[in-house]
């Protein structure tokens, strides 16, 4: 299994093809439905965004609330569809990876291409897996959304699959 | 007349949420094993063993299998010799529901449909009930996660259709489902009734026991046909190919009006959580 490491610099996107399994770490930031939805808003208002999302790596995820001793509850990651149509304008303004589950639609790969991004698939249901791999979890904004607030995740060995590569490859083409 | 007070119900109901939410059903445990022997695709073998892995580490840190801890559906049938005494039971019910889901630290997901704003308790539970025979009480809590229940469908058939289409439009479904229900799934249908019989059935049929035969013949060889037919789609474990799309099919049927044929299909995950008490 290919290790690699958050923020993605262009050598490690060019070297990623779909169906690779890797364990990623860094930092990632979390984000799913509701969130998108804020983000784009501020965007389309010319407001700054609560993190630079430039060359950064998004995570859809709604976690579990932690137990005591815990850094997050589980946190498997959540369909990725539904935020697709929010991802082109975050591509364009620099995203590089992100995490999910499923497949994405023709606008996002077309977009991918063009700015040369990586979508990763974790494996949907593995929450309490996943929740061990999160050394650090910091709320950045958005509390008011609960399970949907913007956390800075910093994760160690995270595992999932190259699902879409940077030539718009996918795993789930048949 | 056998008086029950409804502080069992309320027992029962929180003790199985408590343990759902964070012990996958054993027996779907024991199909996704298997699965994970017999698949050679090495994407999907990895997803499989990801899932394994962190089902069991789930049970052994007591935290949620999955973070979708669903919205709390109760199948309550109550004998008609009971007299049920105490609190409402349906506050009964939802009061565990609460209680489990904040002790659990179990993600609350239930909002208003139309503001979507969270209630912040994972109320109101869905509880349907029935009367049956007897002086027993039977509840059944089943954790019924939404990215597989959105690919759930109702399909009003044509008789002409017939067992054919029955097979063509469970098979479509999955197909269509794709990565989205987190495969391998676990597939209920319910055919006949009404519009509204099939699709309860279908949600009924997923409480089964992993593993167990269908007492109808022809239901259980359809139960056959579908696994086969589904398990040849190629969607795979996480839609990452290979023949592991669907762990068990569980179905159930009931007369239906001769001008119809009303097909219910509940799409569930492989974080199968329920489990069925008897008061």
């Amino acid at each position: 299994m290919k290790k690699i490491n958050l923020p993605l610099d262009e050598n490690t996107i060019e070297s990623l093809s779909a169906g690779d399994s890797v364990l990623i770490s860094g930092q990632m930031f979390t984000s799913r439905d509701a969130g998108h939805k804020r983000l784009v808003a501020m965007i389309e208002k010319d407001e700054k965004l609560p993190i630079d999302i430039k060359g950064h790596t998004v995570y859809y995820v709604g976690p579990c609330p932690k137990k005591e001793g815990q850094v997050i509850g589980s946190c498997g990651p959540t369909t990725s569809g539904r935020c697709d149509a929010y991802t082109p304008l975050l591509l364009q303004k620099g995203l590089k990876g992100m995490v999910g589950k499923g497949w994405r639609n023709e606008k996002v790969i077309e977009e991918m291409k063009k700015q040369k991004a990586v979508y990763f698939a974790a494996v949907g249901g593995a929450g309490a897996l996943y929740a061990d791999c999160v050394k650090e979890a910091k709320l950045i904004a958005f509390e008011d959304l609960g399970a949907e607030a913007l956390y800075l995740l910093t994760v160690k060995d995270f595992p999932a699959i190259v699902a879409v590569d940077s030539k718009g490859n996918s795993v789930y083409q048949k | 007349m056998r008086k029950i007070n409804t502080e069992k119900i309320y027992a029962a109901v929180k003790e199985m949420a408590l343990h759902c939410c964070c012990n996958v059903d054993e027996g779907t445990l024991n199909l996704l094993q298997k699965a994970e022997e017999r698949e050679i695709c090495p994407a999907a073998k990895f997803a499989l063993q990801t899932i394994i892995k962190s089902d069991l580490k789930a049970a052994e840190q007591n935290v949620p299998a999955c973070q979708d801890t669903g919205m709390a559906v109760i199948f309550l049938d109550v004998g008609q010799d009971v007299f049920l005494e105490g609190e409402f039971v349906e506050d009964a019910i939802n009061r565990s529901i609460m209680e489990a889901y904040e002790e659990g630290f179990f993600r609350k997901s239930v909002l208003d449909p139309l503001t979507r704003v969270n209630t912040k308790t994972n109320l109101p539970a869905v509880i349907h009930t029935s009367i049956t025979k007897g002086d027993k009480v039977k509840v059944s809590f089943l954790a019924k996660g939404f990215g597989s229940e959105n690919m759930s469908r109702v399909y009003m058939l044509t008789p002409s259709q017939g067992m054919e289409g029955i097979i063509d439009s469970v098979v479509e479904t999955v197909k269509y489902a794709g990565s989205n229900p987190c495969p391998p799934v676990v597939i209920g249908v319910g055919i006949g009734g009404t519009f509204e019989k099939a699709a309860i059935m279908s949600k009924r049929a997923l409480l089964r026991e992993a593993n167990s035969v269908n007492e109808d013949e022809t239901l259980s060889q359809l139960e056959k046909t579908l696994l086969e037919k589904i398990n040849e789609t190629d969607v795979g474990a996480q839609g990452f190919g290979g023949n592991n799309t669907c762990l068990a099919i569980y179905a159930e049927k009931y007369p239906t009006h001769l001008a119809g044929l009303p097909l219910a299909i509940n799409v569930q995950c492989h974080s199968v959580r329920h489990m069925t008490k008897e008061i």
